[in-house]
């Protein structure tokens, strides 16, 4: 069976620097993988290169053993299923968190269908559904600049899940987050991993721990070792070069 | 579950407040000031073009004289051939022209030239939408270019003389469709075209802003990349409203030169293009009826000052330009808040804060 | 033959013209971050400062001295569109900061005011300015080619002044907390540096170097009120094409729509060449969307 993901030999060069050297690895279906390391190690980097932002120097991407992402636009990318969180909460404050989940949640992206169409029932019904697993059916009118920082975190989460991708990028998810807010986007994650995979960059071990099925460990743009949580925190380069050091926060 | 609550929208409520006012002038006042009004009515169609890209879509345009003036020419080119008639038009005669040129033919036939009224702009809208969008031209680069596109116009303009009738402009029309456009029947015709024109516009653009489309525009605005990342060709969007801004300045346009009788490429380049702006800014962006009005009051008093007080016009529009754009980002129509404000000053119950954050956040 | 060495030179002094106009832009604009409309009335002002600075020679000196007015035009041009360069930064610029398009605005705004008053002191009528009587003759190569004196003291001070903003911004302390600044405002004010100075400074400067080149505008052709507007296009382009904050970039910049513009004027006529050169300009653009040279600084993140 094909991999979901399939990172192969990839490197990114930026002018001069080689953020991201000779980089494999696969993620399968309902896995949520974590990418770990210290700052600057280039787990960003492969975030956006998985989703268009940055484009590969060598090597390819290929989603579902067909398409080779690496040469795709975003939207196209998008559209193949795969979402997107970047770091900073980034979501629309000029509409309403409704119309922030409906632009999420449609399907056809035309001009035309944008015009004149409006979502199914059951796509409103999926939209409340996500609202509701986000815990903001409530606020549904209100706009976003409102909501905490833990919110529109959560917004951006329910905005990715209502996209109904394969595959969910989330860029530190629970930065900025208290302890009680962490530990409901880590149910959140568990509960959302039913029905995709996942990718997650972060520095929170603990979080790491509780959620990740398997880690990757980067390290000055290769990979240091990979497998799950408990087998690389007993390996001692991985411990000398990050774990050690007790984590980044 | 709680359902959105009904709140009167003040700005549908302005709208119809000027539609109304626009609809009754011709009962009370002079031939004169209507056709001063319907002047400024192409005015705030323009404006209501270019709040759909500025105000909602978070595009600077600083060229928009470019397609109201292409719309314009356009009319004025068939207005011109059906007021010399047989012969030649009469500037050409005057440069040494010495047959109609090619491309002058076909606007003889009206519905020709009211579909280039709008194709032309398009056209162009298109193709530089196309060019800056898609490769992803920084937006204050776009400002910059279609600046320079409106100056360029107009040099052009006037440098091919036998084509464009030079910096005189096309005028000395006489009729359209038959009619004489200085009898006053007439006048009060184009009058009220240009009203249902300045109407349907607003009904049009207020669709698309109630619809998803809508939302994207102000998505893209907010924050573009992530609109691409959540799926949407945004390059697509910002082309489909430039251009639509494009033919609605191109309709704007040929009503302009049917009431106001002539076009020159002063009207085409920057200066104009930048007040168009500057009606937009004051009247409040990204509300529809705020531009409307900005066009409309903006005008009127720089009518209003160039009888009394020519001198003092300039420094007073760029003194309002400037307090608006520091003080007001909302413009006139934010002033709506003010109210809630005060109010808020006196009782601090949070609750009503909220509500007013609320409907008011769309401003910035 | 003669021609073409006429047509390069004269291609070489309309670029050195807008490099002169649009060094300042390129600091304000590719630095700062700010756009300002009002660089065109900046080039008005040090126009007008020379045609004061003019008659004051003519009516208070005597005749003997009135070429040494030159001197004192440059250096006074320079430092009136650097004093309300300062004045507007400190009034409105400095609540601009990372609001790009505000800037534009509200400068547009500026502009307006600016030129109105240029007509109410002034006049709307174009005002001449006497060149000096050393800058009057033509350096001549042969019989038929000669090139004005004018256009080679023009260009002569646009070099100087390059030399002088390189080594300002790259060579000195001064340029090294400004460049400092415009990349990361934040760090910079942390480490000791004085941030609203150097805005200031640097704006000044910038709006100097606008000055200056309405100084040298004047020995080419008569000034109005509306001489900043048939400038501002053209340096906004320079500035696009060569990569807004470089230098070089500018320099390029200014001798691809100089060159480029006269050649296609010669070959075409001027308002095709206009068009010629805008489309060329959008083309390039397809290919490098932020200017030849594209630098990364806090103005430029999207």
């Amino acid at each position: 069976m094909t991999p979901l993901l399939q990172i192969d030999d990839v490197s990114i060069q930026f002018g001069d620097f080689k953020a991201i050297n000779h980089v494999s690895t696969t993620v399968g279906d309902h896995e949520i993988r974590f990418f770990i390391g210290p700052n600057g190690a280039g787990k960003t980097t492969i975030l956006d290169a998985i989703c268009g932002k940055n484009h590969v120097s060598s090597g390819r991407i290929i989603y579902k053993g067909e398409y080779e992402v690496s040469k795709m636009k975003e939207h196209v990318i998008s559209n193949l299923g795969i979402g997107r969180k970047f770091q900073a909460p980034s979501v629309f404050n000029g509409i309403t968190i409704g119309e922030n989940m409906e632009l999420a949640a449609a399907r056809k992206h035309t001009l035309y269908s944008t015009t004149f169409h409006t979502l199914s029932k059951a796509k409103q019904e999926y939209i409340d559904y996500c609202l509701e697993f986000v815990g903001l059916i409530d606020k549904r009118f209100k706009y976003p600049t409102r909501l905490s920082h833990g919110e529109k975190q959560w917004l951006e989460i329910g905005m990715l899940m209502a996209a109904r991708p394969e595959l969910m990028l989330l860029d530190e998810p629970v930065a900025g987050m208290g302890r009680r807010e962490t530990e409901k986007t880590a149910e959140l994650l568990k509960k959302i991993k039913k029905e995709c995979s996942i990718i997650v960059v972060e520095h929170d071990m603990q979080f790491a721990k509780e959620v990740s099925d398997s880690v990757t460990v980067f390290h000055e743009g290769h990979i240091l070792d990979e497998g799950t949580m408990d087998s690389v925190s007993k390996n001692q380069t991985v411990i000398d070069v990050y774990l050690g050091r007790g984590g980044e926060k | 579950m709680e359902k959105k609550k009904w709140r009167p929208d003040v700005t549908i409520v302005l709208a119809l407040v000027i539609f109304l006012f626009l609809a009754t002038t011709p009962f009370y006042l002079s031939m004169f000031r209507v056709s001063l009004l319907g002047k400024y009515m192409c005015y705030a169609i323009v404006a209501l073009g270019l709040d759909m890209i500025w105000g909602y879509t978070g595009i600077l345009s600083l060229g928009h004289g470019v397609y109201f003036g292409l719309g314009a020419y356009c009319m004025a080119m068939y207005l011109k051939l059906e007021a010399s008639g047989s012969s030649l038009p009469d500037f050409m005669t005057w440069s040494g022209v010495s047959e109609l040129p090619l491309f002058w033919k076909p606007f003889g036939n009206p519905v020709f030239a009211m579909v280039m009224v709008i194709g032309v702009p398009v056209i162009l809208a298109v193709i530089i939408g196309y060019l800056t969008f898609l490769n992803r031209i920084r937006g204050v680069y776009f400002s910059i270019l279609s600046q320079a596109m409106a100056m360029i116009l107009s040099v052009l303009l006037i440098g091919s003389q036998e084509y464009t009738g030079g910096s005189n402009g096309l005028t000395n029309f006489t009729t359209i469709f038959g009619k004489s456009l200085s009898s006053p029947s007439t006048k009060l015709a184009l009058y009220y075209a240009t009203l249902i024109a300045l109407i349907l516009i607003f009904c049009v653009c207020r669709f698309l802003i109630s619809r998803r489309i809508g939302k994207i525009f102000i998505a893209i605005r907010d924050s573009e990349n992530r609109v691409r990342f959540t799926g949407y060709n945004t390059a697509v969007y910002k082309v489909f409203v430039y251009g639509l801004s494009a033919a609605i300045a191109g309709i704007a346009g040929a009503l302009y030169v049917s009431q106001v009788g002539i076009i020159t490429p002063a009207d085409v380049n920057i200066t104009p293009s930048v007040e168009m702006i500057i009606w937009v800014a004051i009247g409040g962006k990204g509300t529809l009826a705020g531009p409307m009005l900005g066009a409309l009051l903006v005008n009127g008093l720089k009518t209003a000052a160039s009888e009394n007080f020519p001198e003092l016009w300039s420094y007073f529009l760029g003194f309002v330009f400037i307090f608006v754009i520091l003080f007001m980002p909302g413009g006139l129509v934010s002033l709506r808040e003010l109210p809630g404000r005060i109010a808020r000053k006196f009782s601090s119950k949070k609750a009503e804060e909220d509500e007013l954050n609320d409907a008011f956040i769309a401003d910035r | 033959m003669e021609t073409f060495i006429m047509q390069i030179f004269n291609g070489i002094s309309v670029s050195s013209i807008y490099l002169l106009a649009s060094l300042g832009l390129a600091i304000t604009f590719g630095l700062m971050g700010v756009i300002n409309m009002a660089h065109g009335e900046f080039i008005m002002i040090g126009a007008y400062t020379a045609y004061v600075v003019q008659n004051l020679f003519r009516a208070y000196l005597p005749a003997g001295v009135f070429d040494a007015y030159v001197f004192v035009a440059i250096v006074a041009s320079f430092f009136t569109a650097a004093l309300f360069g300062a004045v507007l930064e400190r009034l409105m610029i400095c609540r601009l900061y990372g609001r790009t398009e505000d800037s534009l605005l509200v400068t547009w705004g500026v502009s307006l005011v600016l030129q109105q008053l240029a007509r109410s002191i002034f006049g709307a009528p174009n005002v001449g300015v006497d060149s000096p009587s050393f800058l009057a003759g033509n350096l001549r190569i042969t019989s038929t080619l000669a090139l004005p004196y004018k256009r080679i003291f023009i260009l002569f001070i646009a070099l100087i002044c390059l030399g002088g903003v390189y080594a300002l911004m790259y060579k000195s302390r001064q340029g090294r907390n400004i460049r400092a600044v415009m990349q990361n405002r934040n760090m910079a004010a942390s480490l000791g540096v004085n941030t609203r100075r150097i805005d200031s400074v640097t704006f000044a400067m910038g709006s100097g170097l606008a000055g200056l080149a309405g100084c040298t505008l004047t020995w080419i052709g008569p000034i109005g009120p509306t001489l900043g507007t048939n400038y501002i296009v053209d340096t906004f382009m320079t500035v696009v094409v060569g990569g807004a904050g470089s230098i070089l970039g500018t320099v390029l910049g200014s001798g691809f729509i100089g060159i480029g513009g006269t050649a296609f004027e010669f070959f075409t006529n001027a308002s095709v060449g206009k068009v010629l050169i805008f489309a060329c300009i959008i083309l390039l653009l397809q290919f490098r969307p932020k200017g030849i040279f594209a630098v990364r600084n806090r103005a430029l993140e999207d």
